[in-house]
């Protein structure tokens, strides 16, 4: 495949996209979406969040996992940051904290994958002020 | 925070949480002039003028969840380090402007770091906001306008996995020939 260099290149693949997305579409439906927040203020940003928010958008994709990953701002945790939220389909949400690759990729095993409970969640009582 | 890029990851989160729609990000290097030049500029709430007064200083901060701000503070050490300084202009309900300069020389001076990286996490993060990101390096520039690749690619979201692949290679590519 040729590198995509320009506007004129991207649109050259629009096809390509677009079946993609409806490769992906006829199997799931929408509600099936994983949704995953990775918290981005500064000390999330300080400890490592953009690199696992990174890690999250390849592994998912490479998985075939129909997750979309958002950012958002301070979810209060600063100790620790990295902090992400994940909520499976019908599930209330869940936030799990010092998450680097390691643990994000055991999340994505053990909790997307097969709904199983892994170290590292934090009880939900936090202040979405700075999420709204 | 020991790049750049991060600190813009970080300037633009406020601009998120002002309500933006609209978020310019602009680098220039001129090695001529011995500069480094960033600003963050946004359509979002701003603020009044004794709140930017207070900015700088780490106590001050609208979240609820810490008492300290620590984001606009860093970034102005690291203009300080590096010979520079920051500055900010804001109108409420019109948008704010962080400008940081430093000199492009200096020792001190943080590397750029991933920016690629950084704007292709907040576009793909943020889908309904707008991004326009300018980088100039001596006298050579590269406009990425998030507005012109959603008209172009007619309603395909940007943050579809294949789409941030191919973005990402043309981001690098442009800023790589600059
Ligand atoms: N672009 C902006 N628009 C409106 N208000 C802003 C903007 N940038 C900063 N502010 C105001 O300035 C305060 C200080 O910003 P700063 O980034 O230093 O700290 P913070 O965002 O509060 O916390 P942290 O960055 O540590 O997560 C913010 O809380 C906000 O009230
Ligand atoms: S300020 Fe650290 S998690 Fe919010
Ligand atoms: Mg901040």
């Amino acid at each position: 495949m040729t590198k995509v260099k320009s506007l004129a290149d991207l649109k050259k693949m629009k096809d390509q996209f677009q079946s993609k997305i409806e490769l992906r579409e006829k199997g799931e439906d929408p509600d099936s979406r994983v949704q995953i927040k990775v918290a981005m203020a500064t000390c999330g940003i300080a400890s490592g969040a953009k690199t696992v928010m990174e890690f999250l958008i390849e592994e998912l994709d490479k998985r075939s996992i129909d997750a979309v990953v958002t950012q958002t701002g301070c979810m209060g945790y600063c100790y620790a940051e990295p902090t992400i939220e994940v909520k499976l389909p019908n599930q209330d949400p869940v936030v799990f904290g010092y998450v680097d690759n390691k643990k994000a990729d055991e999340i994505i095993e053990k909790y997307i994958k097969n709904g199983e409970l892994v170290d590292g969640i934090i009880p939900m009582n936090y202040n979405t002020i700075d999420n709204q | 925070m020991k790049e750049l890029a991060l600190h813009i990851l970080d300037i633009a989160q406020n601009s998120i949480v002002a309500g933006a729609t609209l978020i310019r990000i602009g680098i220039t290097e001129d090695m001529q002039g011995d500069l480094l030049h960033m600003t963050v500029e946004d359509n979002g709430k701003g603020m009044p003028s004794e709140m930017v007064e207070r900015v700088m200083n780490p106590y001050t901060t609208s979240r609820t969840t810490r008492r300290v701000g620590m984001g606009l503070p860093l970034l102005h050490d690291a203009c300080r380090a590096a010979n520079g300084m920051l500055t900010i202009e804001s109108a409420v309900n019109e948008g704010t402007r962080v400008l940081a300069t430093m000199q492009l020389s200096h020792i001190d001076r943080q590397p750029l770091g991933d920016i690629t990286g950084v704007i292709v996490l907040l576009f793909s993060a943020n889908p309904s906001i707008d991004f326009v990101y300018s980088h100039i390096r001596n006298g050579n520039s590269y406009i990425f306008d998030t507005r012109e690749v959603k008209e172009l690619l007619e309603g395909i979201p940007l943050n579809t996995p294949e789409v941030i692949k191919s973005i990402r290679e043309m981001i690098a590519s442009n800023l790589d020939e600059l």
